[in-house]
């Protein structure tokens, strides 16, 4: 299925081997330095005062007595912030978020901010900042605020994506639409329909590492941020023009990354910290307490989602339908339209429609989660997947392989797919010895299909040879979990030299061009990509250096095995020439060897996985264990299958807390009651098996080895495998995720009664 | 708040340190005395990201105050090579891919090594069980309790060849 042989029968001598990772070292003697570790002379503590409520009118900000305590050195409300987005609607949502203009829109919404000497002064200076609030009615429901009678958080949102435009502003933002054929038409068609809605809770991505950053803004307008981010080209962007700096005078060095996920993609404290610093005149480190992170950086979308999907009797989907409802915070977001267009990719389908509804509330805005918005819709898609073979009587994997989507199906989102993994991951359940394990009393089985898209983007990569042979890679694409060693492994694979010859670094935003953030599992096959180029460009410097040397044409120069070779038999008495030859004469041949590469890897090639849950529930209390879990996901190419292992496993453990566990907890009061590790509770070891995996290796034809994106499909299925294992286990359907203690006895109850 | 003199023990070096009576041994390591090694993930305990020993216990340090570290014995992340020698955890950490971003390493690491000292070969259960309270959120766990199965195996293995030597020399 889709296996081009042209790229599988690829003869790798480093690519696929499990080398230890280049920071390795640093990270287990605690030397690495992450957002938090660093520290800048004379340094000042910024804090920030935040809203008590969910939705308030700020009618006044009194700093004066703030500014007189001693060590207070600068104070910044939005009055230092002027609003220089010239009329871009998404600059303005970030600086209105990044400190609150006239209105808090939601509970931690940031309100001022101090920077003192000491965290003991600048906390202080925040009880002396007087705020007066004229609170307002709030809504933290995405169904309650699609209802007429819902407070409006924005006046100047009049719904999208509609006709007839709307005449009054709503807490509607966009809707949006996918799909081809005819639903009606297929519904009519169908001998068997299920129709069934779901909601889920609002997740963090619950990264262990808190925002942390230390700005120094100079009075000749320069400036210097270091930051634990996922981009910190895009950071520098955003900051310098919400700033009204000059891009290029402010270079952002990027920590190492203490976990993202999608959360350190978006700032949230970084220009306040840049503000303040320009204020005071000296530099200003900020870090958030684990609180802020939850109230006040960017958490997943809470949702409602309706799904009805018809089948004939044989099998056969003939009609598919969605409506998700996703809220994106108190600002406008993408985050339905990202649901619509993922929710049912994994299918072959003649008629579907999926309508994407884009809320606002009175929570924090929301940012990406790995593969942002797809485990909503999987949950949704593939519970009810589930419910339609159990009418149909068939066996639900055997339904799924029936429809799996192909090399050539329209995908519901719209393109035409290439050489794809669904049908193969599904195969490989079947073949799976887990499908076929001993299950007990109170234990089930539940599978479930996930889709992620991927992404390329902008990147930009060097590669540097020193006179000892030895390489430098800079690449401007943070590291998350590995990349550098997928990434030397590439160079060392182009260049045929041994990986522990090669050195891969982040270079800051002063030593390469823009780059795009690590995003859409675009790390290891963007830079990947630039690398290998990078190399090749490398290589034919080498090629003409090694001719140089020798004296004779460059057409006579060939590069094996990372050694330049005269062809011909003229040439025969000339020895071949090492990288590490090339390299010491270089000085005398044409000054220092580098390959570079600047590049928009598009195709970054979709990625399928399928999952296989066991869960035991305990009937008493309604607690649900993973008891085993299996990952089958197409790769692509893995170029270290132990990371691609670990972005497997990462995945599916998130999604595993997020379908049993984890919930953003608000009160009457529009106030989030669980801003902690201890009430928002994420899997711990003791809750979880060991994660199986299964790579398979389905080339993507757009890169030179195959390689798909692998970080973020992993997410996607767990909150339906466990549905629909616990379905399996307790004779339940569960509707709303998470799938806690309470709402499984409430649902077992209902069984009973 | 006057700053107290503390007196101290870490990494086998005598230290001194002048802090506030309620400042926490984390913040003491990290802004004091440069060993930022140990992490803040959450200054309540439950993530675990700071753990330090105290007296060989296991703590979180965001949970202990500077001062009553005054003539304990503390060791952090930052002595456990020795000599420059890797600890087989650390070994093992890196070969088995245990961590991603690595935030949470140094906390499992000190965890680890507590668990291998008073249970040099624990179950599968007893290592999940004794991890428990360190939070990581990239490898769902599995390559780490493969880590620590591994390095439990490898320093029972040095320990029997230690108690050989010492065999063979007194007979």
């Amino acid at each position: 299925m889709g296996n081009d042989p042209s790229y599988t029968n690829q003869k790798f001598k480093v690519i696929g081997s499990r080398v230890k990772r280049p920071d390795g070292i640093d990270k287990v003697t605690g030397r690495a330095k992450y957002g938090a570790d660093h520290n800048a002379p004379g340094q000042l503590v910024g804090l920030f005062l935040r809203s008590p409520h969910a939705h308030a009118r700020i009618k006044k900000i009194s700093t004066a007595r703030a500014e007189k305590l001693s060590g207070v050195k600068a104070i910044i409300t939005c009055d230092d912030l002027p609003d220089l987005t010239n009329g871009d609607t998404e600059a303005r949502d970030i600086l209105e978020n990044c400190m609150a203009r006239g209105r808090a829109l939601y509970d931690g919404h940031a309100i001022a901010a101090v920077a003192a000497i000491d965290e003991k002064t600048a906390k202080k200076a925040l009880q002396l900042i007087k705020v007066t609030y004229e609170a307002l009615p709030h809504v933290t429901d995405v169904d309650d605020a699609l209802k007429p009678d819902a407070p409006v958080l924005h006046d100047y949102i009049y719904t999208t994506g509609v006709e007839p435009k709307p005449k009054t502003p709503s807490n509607l933002c966009n809707v949006s639409e996918f799909g081809h054929g005819d639903i009606e038409a297929g519904f009519a068609e169908a001998d068997v329909i299920v129709e069934k809605s779901y909601k889920t809770e609002q997740v963090h991505q619950g990264y262990i590492e808190p925002h942390a950053c230390v700005a120094s803004v100079s009075p000749d307008g320069t400036g210097e941020l270091w930051v634990t981010t996922q981009g910190h080209f895009s950071f520098r962007s955003v900051c310098a023009n919400l700033l009204g700096m000059d891009v290029a005078k402010l270079k952002v060095t990027a920590s190492e990354i203490g976990g993202g996920f999608g959360g350190k993609t978006h700032v949230w404290t970084e220009p306040v910290a840049l503000a303040l610093s320009r204020k005071a005149n000296r530099p200003v480190k900020v870090v958030m307490t684990r609180e802020e992170v939850f109230r006040a950086s960017g958490p997943a979308s809470s949702t409602s989602i309706d799904v009805k999907i018809g089948a004939k009797n044989d099998g056969t989907i003939t009609a598919a339908f969605a409506a998700l409802r996703y809220q994106g915070g108190a600002f406008p977001g993408i985050w339905a339209m990202l649901g619509a267009m993922t929710s049912f990719a994994c299918y072959n389908l003649a008629n579907v429609k999926a309508l994407g509804y884009d809320v606002v509330v009175n929570r924090p805005k929301v940012a990406a989660y790995r593969a942002p918005s797809a485990p909503m819709a999987a949950f949704a898609v593939e519970s009810t997947m589930d419910l339609l073979a159990k009418k149909l009587r068939m066996k639900p994997l055997d339904f799924r392989i029936k429809n799996a989507a192909k090399e050539g199906t329209r995908a519901s989102y719209g393109p035409v797919y290439g050489p794809i993994g669904i049908g193969p991951t599904l195969e490989a359940v079947k073949k799976h010895p887990h499908m076929r394990a001993r299950l007990k009393k109170n234990q089930g089985r539940g599978m479930a299909c996930g889709f992620w898209f991927n992404f390329g983007g902008q990147t930009c990569t060097d590669l540097n040879i020193a006179t000892d042979g030895s390489v430098t890679l800079t690449v401007g694409t943070i590291d998350v979990g590995g990349s550098r060693a997928s990434l030397s492994l590439i160079a060392a694979e182009e260049l045929g030299i041994p990986y522990e010859q090669v050195r891969a670094h982040i270079g800051d935003t002063g030593s390469l061009g823009h780059n795009d953030m690590t995003d859409g599992s675009r790390g290891t096959f963007s830079s990947g990509m630039a690398t290998i180029f990078a190399a090749r460009q490398a290589v034919e410097v080498m090629r003409a250096r090694a001719a140089t040397m020798w004296d004779i044409p460059v057409e006579d120069v060939v590069w094996e095995s990372g050694q330049a070779k005269a062809t011909g038999k003229k040439h025969r008495k000339l020895k071949a020439l090492s990288l590490a030859d090339i390299a010491a004469a270089s000085p005398n041949t044409g000054g220092p060897i580098a390959g570079h590469n600047e590049s928009v890897p598009d195709n970054a090639g979709v990625s399928f996985a399928s999952h296989i849950c066991d869960v035991e529930v305990d009937p008493e209390t309604g607690a649900t264990r993973v008891i085993r879990y299996t990952v089958i996901q197409d790769a692509g190419k893995a170029i270290h299958p132990t990371y691609v292992e670990g972005q497997f496993q990462g995945g599916a453990a998130q999604g595993i807390g997020w379908a049993l566990n984890e919930e953003y907890i608000y009160g009457d009061d529009g106030r989030l009651q669980n801003p902690g590790f201890l009430d928002y509770r994420i899997p711990v070891c003791s809750d979880l098996p060991f994660i199986d995996t299964q790579i398979l290796e389905i080339p993507n034809p757009h890169h030179p080895y195959g390689v798909r994106g692998v970080g973020e499909t992993s997410i996607v299925p767990p909150l339906a495998a466990i549905g629909n294992a616990l379905s399996n286990a307790m004779g339940v359907r569960m509707d709303h995720v998470p799938m806690s203690p309470p709402r499984i006895l409430k649902a077992l109850a209902q069984l009973d009664g | 708040m006057a700053a107290h003199l503390v007196s101290t023990t870490i990494n086998g070096d005598a230290v001194e340190f002048a802090c506030p009576a309620d400042e926490s041994l984390l913040s003491a390591l990290r802004n004091r005395l440069g060993l930022s090694g140990a992490k803040e993930g959450c200054g309540t305990g439950d993530c675990g990201a700071c753990s330090v020993t105290l007296d060989g216990r296991l703590v979180c340090s965001c949970l202990v105050l500077g001062v009553e570290a005054n003539g304990r014995k503390i060791t952090t992340i930052e002595g456990m090579a020795e000599n420059g020698v890797l600890h087989p955890l650390q070994e093992n950490f890196i070969e088995y891919a245990a961590l991603q971003c690595g935030i949470c390493t140094p906390g499992f690491l000190i965890a680890a090594k507590v668990l291998l000292e008073r249970n040099p070969n624990p179950t599968e259960t007893e290592i999940r069980y004794a991890l428990a309270g360190n939070l990581c959120r990239c490898t769902g766990y599995d390559k780490i309790v493969r880590a620590v199965q591994a390095s439990a195996r490898e320093l029972r293995q040095i320990e029997k060849r230690k108690g050989r030597k010492k065999k063979g020399k007194k007979s």
